[in-house]
C-alpha cells in the first residue's frame, strides 16, 4: 500500500497519538477557564481537530487516491449539519414571535 | 504492493480470498473500503439524531444540564478518552503490521486493542454504577432534588429537565457502548484471522475496514466527552 | 416447417440452475433475491390493501357502523405502516433494482451479495414482527406515531411496531449501501457515468436518501421506545419535553422517504418511455442530475408537514420556500419525458400505458403538493382528505404505476415468458379508471372539509365517499389481474426472446432469463445510452401480439 520506507507511517501514527492526547488534556483544562459563551465553541473546535486527525491519518484519508471517500465524509457531515441547522431554524426562532 | 507480493499473487493464479463476482483483488478491496465508509456515514446520521436532541435541550435548559453534568465523573470520562485514543493507535499499528507481514506485532496490537476496549467498558461500567447508586438513572427511581445550578447560587435545577439530560446521557453513551461491544466482537474475529495467518500483505481488508469502524467509534466519543462532561465546569 | 410446435430445450438460467427451497433461502444471486422480495412485498401489499378495503367499507356510510373508533384508528395506522415500510419503500429497489442494477451496468452481481441476502432476511424478520404486532392488537397512533400520544397515552403495541420498522429500516439501508458501492465500483469497461441508464441514476439517488435518512428514524424509534418504557420526558411536555422534536426527527426521514418511493419509479418511466417511443430520453443529463437534485433537496423540506404543529412562523417561511424549490427537478423530468415523446414512434403497449398514467397522475399529485406547500392554503387543507388524495396520487398514481409498468416491461427478462398483452392493456386501463375514481373525489372531500383519520363524517359527504369506495373496488380488480396473468404466464406464457422489445440496455444483451452470472463474457460498452437510432424499431412480431 505504501511505497515509502516502513518506519515513516509509524512515526506519523505516534505523532498523531500524542497530538490527540494533548488535545484531550487541553480540552479538559480549558473547561475550567471562564470563557463565557466560548467554552463550548473551543471544546467543539478541539474535538473537530482531533476527529479530523483521526480521519486523515488513522483512517488513511490523507494521501488516499480514492475521491469517493472524501465525498462520503463531506456528505455525512453536510447532512448532519443540515439536520442540526434547519431544526434550529425552528427552535432558535420560536422566541422571536 | 511490493514486487515480491505481486509476484506471489500472480504465481498462484488468483488470490484465494478473491470473490467470484470481482474481477481483481483491488476492485474487491476498493468495494469493501467504500462500503465501510458509506456505512459509517449512516452511523453519523444515526448518532446525529441524538446530537440534534441534545443540542436543542442543552440550549433550552442550559442551567439544568449544567447541574446534571456536574455529577458526572470528569476524571473517568477523560481517562476513557485517553483509553480510546490509545486503542486507535494500536488499531492503526495492527493494520500496518498486517500490511508489512509482521505477525507478532499484528497479534500484539490486536490484543492490546481488545484490552483497551474492555478497559473502556469497565470504566463506563463504574460510571453507570455510580449513576445508579445516586438515583440518576431515568425512570421510576430517578431523583434530582436540591442540586444547585452552576453559576446561579440559590437556584436549583428542575429535576424533569435533569432527567432529560440523563436520558440523553444514557442513550448516547449506551449506544456508543453497544458499538464498542460490537467493535470488540469484530476485533476478536480479527485476532482469530490473524492467528490463523489469514491477514497478509496481499489480503488484509478485514483489519483495514475493521479499523475504520473502530476509529469511527473513537470519533463519536471524542465529541461525546466535551459535550456531556464539560458543561460549565468553570462555575 | 415443423407442423407441431417444438418446445425449445430450456437453456440453463438462474431459475433452473438449482432447485429446492434451500437453494432459494441461501442464495446470493441478486436475481433470486429480487424474486424473494417480489413474493414478500406482494404479500404485504395484500395486507395493506386489506386494511384499505376495511377503511373504504367503513366510509361507505356517514356513521361509524362497521368498526369502533379505536379499531378504525388501528386500521388506518396499520394500512399506512404496512404500505409505507413494507411495500412502497422496498418495492422497486428491492425487486427491480436488485434484479436489474448488476445487469444494466454489466456486472456479475452486486458488490456484496451476502449483505443483499441479509437485507432480505432483515425485511422478513421486521415483517414477521409487524405481523405479530398487528395480530395481537396493533397500533392506533397513525403511521406517524406522534408523541406524546404514542409515548405516554396509547395502550397499543408501539414498541413492537417500532422494533419491526427499525429492523426493516436496516434492510433498506443495506440495500442502498449495496447499490452505491456497486454503481461506483462494478461498472463494466466503457460504462461511464454518462452512459448509465437513467434507471441506475434513479437508484443511485434513491440509495443516497436511504443511507442518510433511514438512520434518523431508526434513532427516533429508539428514543420513542426508551421514552415509552421509562417515561423519560424527552417528548413529554409535562416533563419539559418538546413533542415537536419528535416531529422534526420523524419527518427528517419521512419526507425524504417519499422520494425513496418515487425516484425508482421515475427511473422505470425513463426506460419505458425511451423504449416505447424509440428515442433517447430528451435532456439525459438534466434527467440524471435532477434525480440527484431531488435526493438532496428532499432533505431540506421536512417541516412542511408541521406548518400547523406549532413551529415558528419564520421556520415555516423557510420550509415553504424550500418546498417550492424541490418541485423544480421533478418538473424538469416531466418536461423532458414529454419532449422525448415529441416526434417519437409511440407504441401503446401495457408498460407505456402505465407510463402515460404515471405522467398525468404524478403531475397532479406533484402540483397539489405545491398547494400544500403554500402557507396560505395549507391551514385549510392540512389533515383533510386533500392531503390523503395528494399523497396517494404520487404514491399510487406515481410509484405503483411505475412499479407495474416496470414489472411488465422486464417480465420477459425476469421469467423468460411473455405476459398476455391484451389482458395487460385491460388491467392498465382498469387500474387507471379505478385509481381516479378512488382518489379524485378525495381532493374535493378534503377541500370541503372532511378531515382525515375520522370514521364518521357529515351526511353531505357520502356521495363522494361512495364514489371513492367504488373506485377502490375497481382498483383492486385492476391489481389482481396482473397477479393472475403473471403467474399464468410462468407456465403457459409464450417463451420470450432475449430482447422482445428490441430495447436498449445491457440487460437485454443477455439471455431471458439470464444465467446465474449474467454475462458469458464481460461486456465492453462503446455506445451511448438509449441508442435507439442504431437499434431501430419495435420487432414486428411484437406488434402483432394479442391476448
Amino acid at each position: 500500500m505504501s511505497a515509502h520506507s516502513t518506519s515513516s507511517p509509524l512515526k506519523t501514527y505516534f505523532a498523531i497519538w500524542a497530538a490527540l492526547l494533548v488535545g484531550t488534556y487541553v480540552t479538559y483544562r480549558v473547561a475550567f477557564l471562564d470563557l463565557g459563551p466560548f467554552n463550548a465553541a473551543v471544546a467543539l473546535t478541539i474535538a473537530t481537530v482531533k476527529a479530523t486527525l483521526v480521519a486523515l491519518f488513522f483512517m488513511h484519508v490523507w494521501g488516499s487516491s480514492d475521491k469517493m471517500i472524501k465525498v462520503v465524509v463531506i456528505s455525512a457531515v453536510f447532512f448532519l449539519l443540515l439536520l442540526l441547522g434547519l431544526s434550529m431554524a425552528d427552535f432558535g426562532t420560536r422566541a422571536w414571535s | 504492493m511490493s514486487d515480491q507480493a505481486a509476484a506471489a499473487v500472480h504465481a498462484e493464479g488468483h488470490n484465494p480470498a478473491l470473490l467470484h463476482h470481482f474481477a481483481e483483488p483491488e476492485q474487491q478491496r476498493d468495494a469493501a473500503s467504500l462500503g465501510m465508509w458509506v456505512f459509517l456515514a449512516t452511523e453519523v446520521m444515526f448518532f446525529g439524531g441524538l446530537f440534534c436532541a441534545y443540542l436543542i435541550y442543552r440550549l433550552k435548559y442550559f442551567g439544568d444540564f449544567g447541574a446534571a453534568s456536574q455529577t458526572l465523573n470528569t476524571a473517568l470520562g477523560a481517562a476513557n478518552t485517553g483509553v480510546l485514543i490509545c486503542s486507535s493507535l494500536t488499531v492503526v499499528v495492527a493494520v500496518w503490521a498486517a500490511q508489512t507481514a509482521r505477525r507478532t506485532l499484528l497479534i500484539t496490537s490486536l490484543i492490546l486493542t481488545l484490552i483497551l476496549g474492555f478497559a473502556f467498558l469497565g470504566i463506563k461500567g463504574i460510571e453507570y454504577r455510580d449513576k445508579f447508586v445516586e438515583h440518576h438513572v431515568p425512570g421510576p427511581s430517578f431523583s434530582f432534588d436540591s442540586e444547585p445550578i452552576p453559576g446561579h447560587p440559590g437556584q436549583f435545577a428542575n429535576p424533569n429537565h435533569a432527567q432529560i439530560y440523563f436520558a440523553l446521557y444514557f442513550v448516547m453513551t449506551g449506544l456508543h457502548a453497544v458499538h464498542m461491544i460490537i467493535g470488540i466482537g469484530i476485533f476478536v474475529w480479527l485476532l482469530a484471522l490473524a492467528w490463523k495467518g489469514r491477514l497478509t500483505p496481499e489480503y488484509n481488508t478485514p483489519v483495514e475496514i475493521g479499523g475504520l469502524y473502530w476509529h469511527f467509534v473513537d470519533i463519536i466519543w471524542i465529541y461525546l466527552f466535551p459535550l456531556l462532561y464539560l458543561i460549565d465546569k468553570h462555575k | 416447417m415443423a407442423t407441431a410446435v417444438a418446445q425449445p430445450v430450456e437453456r440453463e438460467n438462474y431459475l433452473n440452475k438449482h432447485y429446492g427451497a434451500l437453494s432459494w433461502l441461501f442464495t446470493t444471486d441478486h436475481k433470486r433475491i429480487a424474486l424473494l422480495y417480489l413474493g414478500s412485498i406482494t404479500f404485504f401489499f395484500f395486507i395493506g390493501g386489506f386494511f384499505a378495503l376495511l377503511i373504504r367499507l367503513e366510509l361507505l356510510t356517514p356513521v361509524g357502523d362497521l368498526v369502533q373508533a379505536d379499531t378504525y384508528n388501528k386500521l388506518f395506522t396499520m394500512h399506512g405502516m404496512v404500505m409505507v415500510f413494507f411495500f412502497l419503500i422496498p418495492s422497486i429497489p428491492a425487486v427491480l433494482g436488485n434484479f436489474l442494477v448488476p445487469l444494466m451496468i454489466g456486472a456479475k452481481d452486486l458488490a456484496f451479495p451476502r449483505v443483499n441476502l441479509l437485507s432480505w432476511y432483515l425485511y422478513i424478520i421486521g415483517g414477521t414482527i409487524m405481523l405479530h404486532c398487528m395480530l395481537t392488537g396493533g397500533v392506533d397512533t397513525g403511521w406517524t406515531f406522534y408523541t406524546p400520544f404514542s409515548t405516554a397515552y396509547t395502550n397499543t403495541k408501539i414498541v413492537e411496531a417500532g422494533i419491526a420498522i427499525f429492523i426493516a429500516g436496516f434492510s433498506s439501508i443495506l440495500t442502498g449501501l449495496n447499490f452505491v458501492v456497486t454503481i461506483h465500483r462494478m461498472r463494466a469497461p466503457g460504462m461511464t457515468w454518462s452512459r448509465l441508464p437513467l434507471f441506475i441514476w434513479a437508484h443511485y439517488a434513491t440509495s443516497i436518501v436511504q443511507l442518510l435518512g433511514t438512520p434518523v428514524i431508526a434513532i427516533t424509534i429508539v428514543l420513542v421506545a426508551a421514552e415509552r418504557l421509562l417515561h423519560l420526558g424527552i417528548f413529554d411536555p409535562k416533563l419539559g419535553g418538546d413533542p415537536l422534536l419528535f416531529q422534526h426527527l420523524f419527518w427528517f426521514y419521512s419526507h425524504p422517504a417519499v422520494y425513496i418511493m418515487i425516484l425508482p419509479s421515475m427511473g422505470v418511466i425513463s426506460e419505458v418511455i425511451a423504449c416505447y417511443t424509440r428515442k433517447r430520453i430528451f435532456g439525459y443529463k438534466f434527467v440524471a442530475l435532477s434525480s440527484i437534485g431531488i435526493a438532496v433537496l428532499g432533505f431540506l423540506v421536512w417541516a412542511h408537514h408541521m406548518f400547523v404543529a406549532g413551529i415558528s412562523v419564520y421556520a415555516a417561511l423557510v420550509f415553504s420556500l424550500l418546498s417550492y424549490a424541490v418541485g423544480v427537478p421533478s418538473a424538469v423530468k416531466v418536461f423532458n419525458w414529454t419532449a422525448t415523446m415529441y416526434k417519437g414512434s409511440i407504441h401503446y403497449d401495457a408498460p407505456m400505458l402505465y407510463a402515460f398514467g404515471f405522467l398525468g397522475l404524478f403531475t397532479i399529485g406533484g402540483l397539489t403538493g405545491l398547494f400544500l406547500a403554500c402557507l396560505g392554503v395549507d391551514p385549510h387543507v392540512t389533515d383533510t382528505y386533500f392531503v390523503v388524495a395528494h399523497f396517494h396520487y404520487i404514491m399510487v398514481g406515481g410509484a405503483v404505476m411505475g412499479y407495474l409498468g416496470g414489472m411488465h416491461f422486464w417480465w420477459p427478462k425476469i421469467s423468460g415468458r411473455l405476459y398476455p398483452e391484451g389482458w395487460a392493456k385491460l388491467a392498465a386501463l382498469i387500474v387507471f379508471i379505478g385509481f381516479n375514481l378512488t382518489f379524485f373525489p378525495q381532493f374535493i372531500l378534503g377541500y370541503v372539509g372532511m378531515p382525515r383519520r375520522y370514521y364518521q363524517y357529515p351526511g353531505e359527504f357520502q356521495v363522494l365517499n361512495v364514489l371513492s369506495t367504488a373506485g377502490a373496488t375497481v382498483l383492486g380488480i385492476g391489481y389482481l389481474l396482473p397477479m393472475v396473468y403473471f403467474l399464468w404466464s410462468m407456465r403457459y406464457g409464450k417463451p420470450a426472446p432475449d430482447n422482445p422489445w428490441n430495447a436498449a440496455g445491457l440487460e437485454w444483451q443477455t439471455q431471458s432469463p439470464p444465467t446465474t452470472f449474467n454475462f458469458d463474457e464481460e461486456p465492453v460498452v462503446t455506445w451511448e445510452a438509449y441508442n435507439y437510432e442504431q437499434l431501430g424499431d419495435f420487432p414486428p412480431e411484437q406488434e402483432a401480439r394479442g391476448v
